[in-house]
């Protein structure tokens, strides 16, 4: 496999108000190869290679899972919402189908409304 | 990083053909469908929730009605709910119910989302319905549809 700059991106709000959901929206630069399509000079199948698990916590609690199959798209997206409590780190985490994981944290910064 | 690379290849319906022609014998005598059925979805969406049965409430699926690339196509699901403790959604699950394999994802909810919501992209393979089922805290189960036109498939197909 060829060696590719895997960037985990994620936007939340500079301030949020406590008590209210703000949205969070990820991003990471991945092939999500899905396994189906075949080699152009071989006639194999690509090995699949996707990320299979995305998790979110929020000052140590889990705010999101998910699982993902191959049916999302390649630099898979995904938002979501989350009620705003306390200012703390909000840590994210990719791992895929070779096991490796990738990570990302933000501040969230929490006002009173 | 380059973009471009990470397209999937143009593969014809007759590369596919002959690429499924060299499997087994039982292709040439079943004509097994060259892309999944619904069957398939129905049997991945059971796996998953069981044997409730969905009810068709509920769940908003925003999609375009056109899809001119299908290898990247936004989808958004939202569940009228007001996510408490008592009363949340716990998971929303997407199929594409046309793909080789339908499973798109699965998220897991809890009454600290606030809203039920989840916003993704997902590869769609041709013209067929997305399904999203949300599963909520008192056991129960919904369903929603949406039909979109692909153009040129997402899946290598």
């Amino acid at each position: 496999m060829a060696a590719r700059d895997i960037k985990p991106r994620v936007k939340i709000p500079k301030k949020v108000t406590k008590g209210q959901a703000f949205e969070v929206k990820t991003l990471i630069t991945h092939i999500m190869e899905s396994g189906q399509r075949p080699d152009k000079d071989t006639g194999n199948k690509i090995p699949r290679d996707i990320i299979n698990s995305f998790s979110v916590t929020y000052n140590g609690e889990t705010v999101m899972k998910a699982d993902w199959h191959p049916g999302l798209s390649a630099n898979p997206f995904a938002a979501f919402y989350v009620v705003a409590k306390d200012s703390g780190p909000m840590e994210f985490k990719w791992i895929d189908d070779a096991g490796k994981s990738y990570s990302k944290k933000v501040n969230v910064n929490v006002v009173d409304g | 990083m380059n973009l471009k690379a990470i397209k999937p290849n143009k593969l014809g319906r007759r590369d596919f053909m002959k690429f499924a022609g060299t499997g087994t014998l039982a292709l040439s005598v079943v004509p097994l469908p060259v892309h999944a059925t619904p069957v398939s979805t129905i049997a991945a969406i059971e796996k998953l929730i069981g044997s409730k049965a969905p009810q068709d409430d509920k769940v908003h699926i925003i999609l375009p009605e056109i899809a001119e690339n299908g290898g990247t196509v936004p989808l958004k699901v939202s569940v009228d709910s007001p996510m408490t403790p008592t009363d949340h959604v716990t998971a929303i699950h997407m199929f594409a119910d046309e793909n080789p394999l339908p499973d798109v994802a699965s998220f897991y909810f809890g009454p600290h989302n606030g809203k039920a919501f989840v916003s993704i992209r997902l590869r769609l393979a041709q013209t067929q319905n997305v399904v999203a089922i949300a599963e909520t805290s008192d056991g129960k189960a919904y369903i929603g549809r949406k039909k979109i036109k692909v153009t040129i498939g997402g899946c290598g197909g």
